[in-house]
């Protein structure tokens, strides 16, 4: 399927038809598909914006296009912006509570993480809607550097350039964080998935993906084949975080600094079912990586 | 039935959980540096992250069980939102995303590669899942001021610097976006020309996520909608947009 050209993302494609030819739209069921810009809308208390003269170039396009539009597509517009109203007024009554209430109130604050970052964590979570690292660990603006993806993956350095290593490599060398955590969670459905694959890859992406965890499915089945399959899941959403643990130590440049005590790994498991956390650190010295796959703990927490 | 009941009992709690930690000042966390304290002195990370927990526990989930016993069975996120890793950019601050809100992708400079399973199958997994099993009626990109990844972008290798291995062949998706904003404003300095590709950037994300085959049939049956954001921190502003493809009307010739 072909991809539009990138010159068509600020070329208003209700300007001219002679412009939409000029693409390579895809098709589907027979008609050409076309890309518009519906609506544009901006929350800000200062109007300084309209300065920028690259973005006026965007918006000033709109109500053109808007006004010759909707006279033969009014139903299909009338669907899109009804539905788009109600969201955007809710996503700007947020943004304005956020800067009332936050930014505003800890202006001075605000502005030096302008200038910069420096967090202390990166974390890796997993993207499910109940586990943000935001609001279950309190990470205010500025604490924690974050990966958010399927069952809070970490693959080895070996499988090659991945958006979570690219992360890493900013994290560590650049950002020169001092700890990463990585947080499983319960009822995770990634891990799930990993449990109940039958091929070692299948045509997927998810399948592709979470066949990273597959020595925790392996130890997992190895440890627990006695238990039910809730319960194998359960264990194997610990085990990842392990074995995403033993991964992040593929990485020469992690394992140097966490030798050298200036970089911490840590792991965590979050069950949103009774609300409890279960925290570890790597013990890199008292660890004999060499010779196993398993690794000594120190500092072992469970909050609940 | 069970998910109409969720989203209802969703509805009415998180308007009263967001109204709620308005007043309650013992739920209110100040930056370390506001409450008088040195900002390194003394600072244990594990003693952070428990008292981030006992406090999300005490003002949240032990105040509201209902609603996170229903979330505990199950999910219904309306969103999938991609946001960069950044630390000053949480939606879940910035746009007040409860627990349950938000199927929420975080990565360097909040991008979305074009489909291709085998190189990018991290992000097409987040896609897949929340499109075809969630079944989420929105996602939301949202781009940002000051990012690392396209400053990396638009001024690496003309600076000179070394290669990173990872970072560099990550912000290569974003290459289109580059190259357009340089033939666009090659009259502007780089600093200017930042802030155009970070929205670019955004725009190009959006026109990605309809190579996924399960997003254009969403999309195309109205029962997904794509749009791009944008949050200056600098200046305290959020930008919001729509993506909006239309289906033509067929001509037979």
């Amino acid at each position: 399927m072909a991809i539009l050209a990138p010159t068509s993302l600020s070329k208003h494609p209700l300007s001219s038809s002679s412009t939409l030819s000029q693409l390579t739209t895809p098709t589907i069921f027979g008609s050409k598909l076309k890309l518009r810009e519906t609506e544009q809308t901006r929350f800000s208390l200062s109007t300084s914006f309209k300065s920028n003269p690259g973005f006026r170039l965007m918006a000033s396009k709109e109500p053109v296009g808007m006004t010759t539009k909707l006279g033969s597509d009014k139903i299909e517009t009338e669907v899109g912006v009804e539905n788009g109203c109600g969201l955007f007024d809710e996503m700007k009554h947020r943004f304005l509570s956020f800067k009332k209430q936050k930014f505003m109130e800890n202006l001075e604050h605000y502005q030096n993480l302008s200038n910069g970052q420096a967090p202390k964590f990166m974390v890796i979570a997993c993207a499910d809607s109940r586990v943000c690292p935001s609001n279950i660990l309190g990470f205010q603006p500025g604490e924690a550097f974050i990966v958010r993806n399927v069952a809070n993956m970490v693959p080895p350095c070996e499988s090659g350039p991945s958006e979570t290593n690219a992360a890493l490599e900013f994290a560590v060398n650049s950002l020169q964080v001092e700890n990463i955590l990585v947080i499983g969670h319960s009822r995770c459905g990634g891990i799930r998935a990993l449990m109940s694959m039958e091929a070692e890859a299948d045509s997927s992406f998810i399948q592709n993906w979470v066949v990273v965890g597959k020595n925790a499915r392996l130890n997992t089945k190895s440890a627990a084949h006695n238990l039910s399959f809730e319960h194998q899941c359960r264990h194997c959403e610990k085990e990842s975080v392990n074995c995403s643990l033993l991964n992040l130590l593929t990485y020469p440049w992690i394992e140097e600094k966490v030798k050298k005590g200036t970089l911490s790994l840590h792991g965590g498991y979050y069950d949103f079912i009774d609300c409890t956390l279960e925290k570890w650190t790597l013990d890199y010295e008292r660890s004999n990586l060499k010779e196993s796959d398993k690794f000594a703990v120190r500092n072992q927490s469970f909050w609940c | 039935m069970a998910k109409q009941y969720t989203e209802e009992l969703i509805s009415g709690l998180k308007k009263h959980l967001s109204d709620k930690e308005e007043q309650d000042d013992s739920c209110q966390k100040l930056p370390l540096e506001l409450l008088g304290g040195e900002p390194n002195a003394c600072y244990d990370p594990v003693e952070s992250i428990k008292n981030g927990f006992i406090r999300f526990k005490t003002c949240k989930f032990d105040k509201y069980p209902e609603y996170f016993q229903e979330l505990a069975k199950d999910q219904h996120p309306k969103f999938l939102v991609f946001a960069c890793s950044d630390s000053r950019v949480s939606p879940s601050h910035v746009l007040d995303f409860q627990p349950g809100e938000a199927f929420m992708v975080r990565n360097i400079a909040n991008l979305v590669p074009h489909f291709d399973q085998l190189r990018y199958s991290g992000v097409g997994a987040t896609i897949e899942y929340a499109v075809s099993n969630l079944k989420v009626e929105n996602i939301l990109v949202i781009g940002h001021s000051r990012c690392g990844g396209i400053e990396r972008l638009m001024s690496f290798p003309e600076n000179g610097s070394a290669p990173y291995d990872f970072i560099d062949e990550w912000m290569k998706i974003a290459l289109p976006a580059k190259l357009k904003v340089k033939a666009e404003h090659n009259c502007l300095s780089l600093e200017e020309q930042i802030p155009l590709c970070e929205r670019e950037a955004v725009n190009l994300s959006l026109v990605n996520l309809l190579t996924y085959p399960y997003v254009q049939k969403a999309v195309a049956n109205k029962t997904l909608a794509l749009r791009g954001g944008y949050y200056d921190f600098v200046k305290g502003k959020f930008e919001l947009w729509q993506l909006s493809p239309e289906v033509t009307p067929v001509i037979i010739i």
